[in-house]
């Protein structure tokens, strides 16, 4: 997840040089100009010791506002102990500064639907942000005495490539943890897995593989009906297909990519979803950075929830429609926002908006939580604006026959306007859709660009969510979908419990089968990440940017797939892993024992 | 210019002061702080009663999701379904197998078994789907492999894949050039180039197609500007975008002026190869090798799979430098599931055949392009053939066009169907008209492919010709 607000791209670095006492160059991103003449001059932005902190600190404060002319963007020079330590302080007291901020206006609203969330004691904050503190400090001191090495060739005199921060966050604290993403798999990411095992010869800045096989239970990976397999019906008509028909299309569906499989997936997404038409995509990611342009301009309002995916930000930043952004899942506050932006009209022209569109997730795959859809639906039809509704991690995964968020709530399909979803999740194939009105979508078939110049879908991939789908709705194997429905949703209740009486704080809804768990602290999400591989437990680490910077986590991702014994293992493996690093930060515990 | 400035000596002078000016730097922090954490209030100036709200937003009557839906007999409503497996005939339902002259598969490798068999023995041990993005278990062996291999292919040192062609280009540009620098794009580029360039909020400068000297008028104008306000130049990244050939027009780039111009001026410079990757150059690594121009001094190549790789997906190859920040802040390919295994299976059994058999291929491909274009440019006074001889992409235009691109449009419309009754699949450039950059000319865009016979091409011409007859006269 990005944040609404550009976050590091926008950091400025400039910074203050004292080139009297060192004129040490920092050759990493910049190359010295020699015929430049420009090093060695001292910059500061407004002459004040607060903008300097200004300068150097807050990722979310956009520099450029600062109408100074003398902003200087010049060569990154190694800085002086002082001028690391201030820079250090001022992360701290910005950092302090925005908690104190958020704390209070936390207590004006309050998070519905986010299932009684613990706040974390000062205490616990404060060491959230003593690790980091002490993270930039270790680095800055590291880099002041092993100024970090030029790695770009042949581009003697460029403007460096990439902006000071970014890369010291990369260097200095992704680096020490890197090794808790990005791992290699060697299965079919089902209930188990075969991790790949890595090591590191140069404290982090490379992985290379031992050769040696981890196995693993999987609860990181998005496979919630378990339908990533390597043998069975799924696999089989995909085998079929790829004889058949080939894996390529090498064309967009507008010109000679539509084959005969693609109308028949749309057909079924349309009985599936219980909607008048639909269009699928080769990829999730792209049907929504490729298709809210198609609805939106500059003239629409959008009212977009904070911890909305990146391809839907990225979307919709790409319409050019104004986005206002309200607290996660909280209809209240959306509910002022749109008052409000409706009675202003569009903030330059004054005009009223031509439309207004809501756009909120089914599942939130950093929070857990499910989205208070009938609210939403409620408000949509008070103020007469349209519902986007991105189903990537609900479909398939909730209601009671697997029809996402609409379905778990009972709403009629025809109340959400547009509902987008993926397939690379319930189904395990790769892909997304759009499914709406027959106007929307024949609106999308002569405006999309995915439809118009990007692939079409595979062959196979195709074959396998017609399958998984066809088990899911019950159309084939006997059964089978239901009972994939019914196991996950008793494994997630099972296992949220037990989590909770352990002590941990769990996030999101009780129905939910993304549970993250809170951890807090950069260092333990690396250690509990560690730890869970070592005893045979594959999970999923998650901390600054893609969350809060207090909001450092573990998340599990459960499945059908998962049988009661592997849930009992990992919630023992967890438990265990709990106390080495002192996780269980709940005050509320429960004995009484838990029924699968 | 600034004063010079001390720390230390700042810190002193702090210790110094006076307790009045201490509690008045004091308060002012004290402000600063209040500054930030104040709760923005919405304007007061103008209040209104909760009547007058209530009735300005009853008042509001938004359009339409969709204010106007195309019409049922819009073209793009009525797409042709192909039946059974695309190759190099089509199967449009018509009775007959077409001859495919639409689909971008140059090399035809998604008719070779090899490819197929690859693809179903990965399918065997990692089922279709990856479940998760690259960061969260969606890496595979077979994933390390491919970038592995398109590193080695392209002399570089890393390779990227991305999940999906389209979004490769669109993800990757942005990953470098951010708000406040500057791209220099050649007006033809396509659509996904011109998303990524979108997306990067970068000041873009197009210049005339592959015309080096308005871009080097362009890259002189901003000199200038720079020299006088080195400040700003120092903060400004340059970058240069191009296509190695154009698929919206079929020309091929002047990589070695452009190269000129990129050390000259200090421009960074991406290529797009989506449509030379495997299909030009002695061993088809595409135009850097046509050129024979070192992969150092091209920042990075993008390119897809969905062509010549007969798979799905795209790439990135470039020094480590520049790939591997794409690993964090390419969107594409932090938070979208990864490339489905098989079909990455099958790409390293096309880098495979590429590898040994690459010339070969190449040089087949190229003699069937220069054969198609000789019978293209003589095929009426009513059409022109545009593009590069051994350019597999080739466009057909008007040769004098109606003034209104509906009808234009229309009259090649007419001549793709007429051409499927002699057994051509042809098919119009599907353009979105109203985004594009600088709109190309509607035009039918012909795709070679390296098993076209003689004799079919020959087919392909007198179809045409009799489609064009039957059409326009």
């Amino acid at each position: 997840m990005v944040a609404h607000t550009e976050l590091p791209a926008q950091v400025p670095h400039e910074k203050i040089l004292n080139n009297k006492h060192f004129e040490r160059c920092n050759n990493e991103k910049t190359p010295v100009n020699s015929a430049g003449g420009t090093k060695g001059k001292v910059h500061h932005q407004n002459g004040t010791t607060i903008s300097t902190q200004n300068g150097y600190a807050s990722p979310g404060y956009e520099n450029s506002n600062v109408p100074n002319k003398k902003k200087i963007h010049q060569k990154e020079e190694e800085c002086s102990i002082f001028v690391a330590f201030f820079t250090f302080l001022s992360y701290g007291v910005l950092l302090l500064v925005g908690h104190i901020k958020e704390f209070f206006s936390r207590a004006t609203t309050k998070e519905k639907n986010r299932e009684d969330i613990e706040e974390c004691s000062p205490f616990t904050n404060f060491t959230i942000y003593l690790s980091y503190g002490v993270l930039f400090f270790v680095g800055y001191v590291k880099e002041f005495f092993y100024p970090p090495s030029t790695k770009e060739k042949n581009r003697e005199g460029y403007v460096p490539l990439y902006i000071g921060f970014e890369s010291f966050y990369t260097r200095n604290v992704y680096r020490r943890i890197q090794d808790c993403w990005n791992r290699t798999i060697c299965s079919v990411p089902g209930a188990e897995i075969d991790l790949m095992e890595r090591y590191t010869p140069d404290y982090g800045w490379t992985m290379k593989l031992t050769g040696k096989i981890i196995k693993c239970i999987n609860a990181g990976s998005y496979n919630y009906l378990g339908f990533a397999e390597n043998k069975g019906p799924c696999h089989d008509a995909a085998e079929h297909t790829t004889k058949e028909v080939g894996i390529t299309t090498s064309s967009p569906r507008m010109e000679l990519g539509t084959l005969e499989i693609h109308r028949e997936l749309e057909q079924l997404v349309i009985e599936f979803l219980g909607v008048e038409d639909a269009i699928t995509f080769g990829m999730g990611f792209a049907t929504n950075v490729l298709n809210l342009p198609s609805l939106l301009d500059p003239s629409c309002l959008v009212l977009s929830d904070e911890f909305n995916h990146a391809s839907l930000i990225l979307g919709l930043r790409l319409s050019g429609a104004t986005v206002k952004v309200f607290r996660h899942n909280n209809s209240e506050d959306l509910e002022k926002k749109l008052r409000e932006a409706l009675i202003c009209g569009h903030p330059r022209t004054h005009r009223p908006w031509k439309k207004a569109i809501i756009v909120v997730e089914g599942i939130y795959s950093m929070e857990g939580s499910i989205c208070d859809l009938p609210n939403f639906v409620r408000i949509k039809k008070k103020y007469k604006t349209y519902l986007y509704v991105d189903e990537a991690h609900s479909i398939g995964a909730l209601g009671p026959n697997g029809g996402g968020v609409v379905d778990y709530y009972g709403v009629d399909p025809k109340e959400v306007d547009i509902q987008m979803g993926t397939f690379t999740k319930s189904f395990g194939a790769a892909g997304g859709y759009i499914a709406g009105s027959k106007d929307l979508i024949n609106h999308l078939r002569v405006t999309s660009h995915a439809q118009i110049y990007a692939s079409s879908m595979s062959p196979p991939v195709a074959q396998q969510i017609i399958t998984s789908m066809s088990i899911i709705m019950g159309k084939k194997g006997s059964g089978e979908g239901r009972r994939r429905i019914q196991q996950l949703s008793r494994n997630v209740k099972y296992f949220r419990q037990r989590l909770r009486q352990m002590g941990f704080i769990v996030y999101g809804h009780d129905d939910s089968p993304v549970v993250p768990m809170i951890l807090y602290l950069i260092p333990k999400i690396s250690m509990f990440v560690r730890e869970l591989t070592k005893r045979g437990v594959a999970g999923v680490g998650v901390g600054f940017p893609a969350t809060k910077i207090t909001g450092g986590r573990m998340r599990f991702c459960l499945s059908a797939a998962h049988t009661k014994e592997m849930l009992d293992k990992i919630l023992e493996e967890v438990d265990e892993v709990g106390y080495l690093c002192g996780c269980h930060y709940s005050s509320f515990r429960d004995s009484e024992p838990v029924e699968w | 210019m600034s004063s010079q400035w001390n720390v230390y000596e700042s810190f002193q002078a702090l210790l110094q002061a006076g307790p009045y000016h201490l509690a008045l730097e004091g308060v002012l922090v004290m402000c600063i702080i209040w500054l930030f954490t104040a709760k923005k209030q919405p304007s007061k100036l103008i209040r209104l009663t909760k009547k007058e709200e209530e009735e300005l937003i009853a008042e509001w009557m938004p359009e339409p999701l969709v204010p106007n839906p195309p019409k049922e007999d819009h073209p793009a409503l009525h797409t042709r379904t192909i039946y059974g497996k695309p190759g190099r005939y089509l199967d449009l339902g018509t009775g007959e197998k077409l001859l495919n002259l639409g689909t971008h598969s140059y090399l035809n490798l998604g008719e070779r078994p090899e490819v197929e068999e690859a693809a179903l023995e990965c399918l065997h041990k990692y089922g279709v789907g990856s479940c998760g993005p690259r960061g969260f278990y969606g890496t595979t062996e077979v994933h390390l492999k491919l970038e592995d291999r398109l590193a080695v292919f392209f002399n570089c040192e890393k390779a990227v894949l991305y999940s999906y062609g389209f979004s490769t280009s669109a993800s990757a540009i942005p990953a470098y050039s951010k708000s406040g620098d500057v791209i220099y794009a050649d007006e033809m580029v396509n659509f996904a180039l011109q998303r990524g360039l979108q997306a990067s909020r970068s000041r873009i400068v197009y210049f005339r197609h592959n015309d080096v000297e308005h871009l080097r008028e362009l890259l002189e104008e901003q000199s200038r500007l720079d020299k006088k306000d080195p400040k700003k130049a120092n903060a400004t990244r340059k970058f240069m975008v191009v296509e190695s050939i154009y698929i919206n027009t079929g020309m091929m780039c002047p990589l070695p002026e452009l190269v000129k111009l990129r050390q000259k001026y200090k421009l960074r410079l991406f290529i797009d190869e989506s449509v030379t990757f495997g299909t030009l150059g002695p061993n088809c690594r595409g135009i850097t090798d046509h050129y024979n121009i070192p992969m150092k001094e091209v920042d990075m190549i993008m390119a897809n799979l969905e062509s010549s790789a007969a798979s799905s997906g795209g790439f990135c190859v470039g020094t480590e430098f520049v790939i591997e920040h794409q690993r964090l802040s390419g969107l594409g390919y932090c938070f979208s599931a990864s490339l489905p295994p098989m079909l990455a299976a099958a790409s390293i059994k096309v880098l495979d055949i590429l590898e040994s058999e690459g010339c070969e291929l190449v040089v087949v491909l190229q003699d069937k392009c220069r054969q198609i274009q000789e019978v293209l440019s003589k095929l009426s006074s009513k059409l022109e053939v545009s593009g590069e001889d051994i350019s597999p992409v080739k466009h057909l235009r008007l040769r004098e066009s109606t003034g209104d691109r509906e009808a234009d449009e229309n009259i090649l419309r007419k001549i793709v169907e007429k051409a499927e009754s002699h057994g051509l699949a042809l098919t119009l450039a599907s353009y979105l008209w109203e985004k594009e950059a600088s709109p190309p000319l509607p035009s039918i865009r012909i795709t070679v492919n390296k098993d076209l016979t003689t004799e079919e091409i020959q087919k392909v011409g007198e179809a045409i010709q009799k489609a064009v007859m039957e059409v326009m006269e």
